[in-house]
């Protein structure tokens, strides 16, 4: 199971990072592995105001659809388009060209409610048991 | 990953969870739902051959004249004009017309007989044929000591006639006997992917040396109940908790070429009869799938059914849907539909069945 040791993480499976008041988000490896074959993201609209924690994407595999939420309150400013052509880069990068949205974050202070990669590693560890 | 307690398990289980399978709970049994990726898997059945660990279906074996002992009057087909060493596939209904269960008949000898059922339903079928066999001693339900193994794919022929001699004499819902790794197998040319293929039955306890057999060609790939799932949707066929149930009733399920208005059976409907909804099929404009569950609107918004079944076809690379809607709609070939809940609707359209047109199933 990888874990970028820099990024922030929901118990959610979401994972984000913050550079500049700007929060890159997607899923992690984890929650890739758990939902198979991608087929399917449905964005957010860019401009949209979202809570922390409020769910703004949806994702398909081939069986289901799961909720994503937003780890960081904030206005979505870019969304990765290149996820309706070609979904699959979920399965293949999700820490890099698999990110969902960016988000200009209105509360740097939200970011405590967040795992480091430290305590998301333990966070799996006792999901698996 | 562990073998669960308190499902039962194939005498696979254990060959399932060491090959790396994602082993989930169907039917009351623990079964693998994938063992690499359901897209991988869908790509090898479409295009070369796959093996699915079916042992979970219930199989029970019948003796006597079909029509005096009872049989007949249990299946919405005939049974009575079978051909030796045939199949076929039929319904069982109660009184009122619902579906108990989807099922196959084998004719093994003139009064002798095999019918496979679905895993959820062993019980209930067998309460059902104990209490309307005229003598519940010509019945006994074999489903724990018959193991199941499906051979399906283009190459499925290829890779069994090295195994099994002469099985490409079998034409298709037809069997017989062969041996594969000494042990006697009933072989049908029957199964549920749309692909040319074959439903191995052999004893329990020899099923893992079967299994490894098959598996030791190459060119053969363990395959889970994700994509068996993901084949049979683009092939239109229904599944049992889904499409089928005691509240539809055959013509309801688009399932009267299976059921013989000129012989007797139980559940059989006043003639004329008519039905408000039916089963239909439909594509969604986009990859966005629609969802067991799912209403069905028309372009005004209106409801006018519920998905049974939905996926995400990769033969489409579109998501399909299989539902229980208004005859007009259902029967409309390219009518608009949309699929999704009050808040959130996705366009699709009606379509004809199946999604799929390509398999080999008849090669």
């Amino acid at each position: 199971m990888e874990i970028e040791e820099n990024f922030l993480y929901t118990k959610e499976h979401e994972w984000v990072s913050i550079e500049d008041n700007i929060a890159t988000m997607g899923i992690t490896d984890y929650a890739q592995g758990a939902l198979g074959d991608v087929t399917y993201v449905e964005l957010p609209e860019e401009e949209l105001e979202v809570e922390q924690f409020e769910q703004f994407v949806s994702v398909e595999s081939v069986k289901a659809a799961s909720d994503i939420y937003a780890p960081m309150a904030g206005k979505v400013i870019e969304v990765n388009r290149k996820l309706e052509e070609n979904p699959a880069m979920i399965n293949k990068d999700c820490y890099g060209k698999g990110w969902i949205a960016k988000i200009d974050v209105r509360d740097m202070d939200e970011s405590t409610n967040l795992m480091n990669a430290d305590e998301y590693r333990n966070y799996l560890d006792s999901l698996a048991h | 990953m562990s073998v669960e307690a308190s499902l039962y398990n194939t005498p696979l289980a254990d060959v399932h969870v060491a090959l790396g399978a994602k082993m989930v709970g169907f039917g009351g049994w623990n079964m693998p739902l994938q063992y690499e990726s359901i897209l991988a898997e869908w790509e090898y059945n479409r295009k070369s051959v796959s093996l699915f660990d079916c042992s979970h279906m219930g199989e029970f074996m019948i003796k006597g004249d079909a029509k005096s002992c009872g049989l007949d009057n249990l299946v919405t087909q005939p049974i009575a004009d079978m051909p030796l060493k045939s199949c076929r596939y039929g319904l069982m209904l109660n009184e009122q017309g619902g579906i108990i269960d989807d099922l196959i008949v084998y004719r093994k000898g003139p009064e002798d007989w095999m019918v496979v059922v679905n895993a959820a339903n062993i019980e209930k079928d067998a309460r059902h044929f104990r209490s309307n066999l005229k003598d519940s001693s010509c019945f006994e339900d074999v489903s724990l000591k018959t193991a199941k193994l499906d051979l399906q794919g283009p190459r499925s022929r290829d890779v069994l006639q090295c195994l099994s001699p002469g099985i490409e004499k079998l034409s298709y819902y037809t069997f017989d006997r062969f041996q594969i790794a000494g042990a006697s197998c009933l072989i049908s040319r029957t199964g549920y992917t749309g692909e040319l293929g074959y439903e191995i039955y052999c004893p329990w306890e020899n099923c893992k040396e079967i299994w490894q057999n098959i598996l030791n060609n190459a060119t053969v790939k363990p395959t889970g109940l994700g994509v068996r799932d993901v084949l049979r949707v683009e092939m239109c066929y229904s599944l049992y908790g889904h499409e089928l149930s005691e509240e539809i009733s055959a013509s309801e399920a688009g399932l009267d070429k299976f059921v013989d208005g000129n012989k007797e059976f139980i559940g059989k409907e006043p003639s004329g009869g008519k039905i408000s909804r039916t089963i239909g099929y439909f594509i969604s404009a986009s990859r966005k799938s629609p969802r067991a569950g799912n209403g069905i609107f028309d372009a005004a918004g209106r409801e006018i059914g519920i998905t049974t079944s939905g996926t995400f076809s990769p033969a489409l690379n579109l998501g399909i849907g299989i539902g229980l809607m208004e005859c007009s709609f259902a029967k409309d070939a390219a009518t608009q539909v949309f699929f999704g809940d009050a808040k959130n609707k996705t366009e699709g359209r009606v379509v004809k069945r199946p999604f799929y047109k390509n398999g080999s199933l008849k090669a």
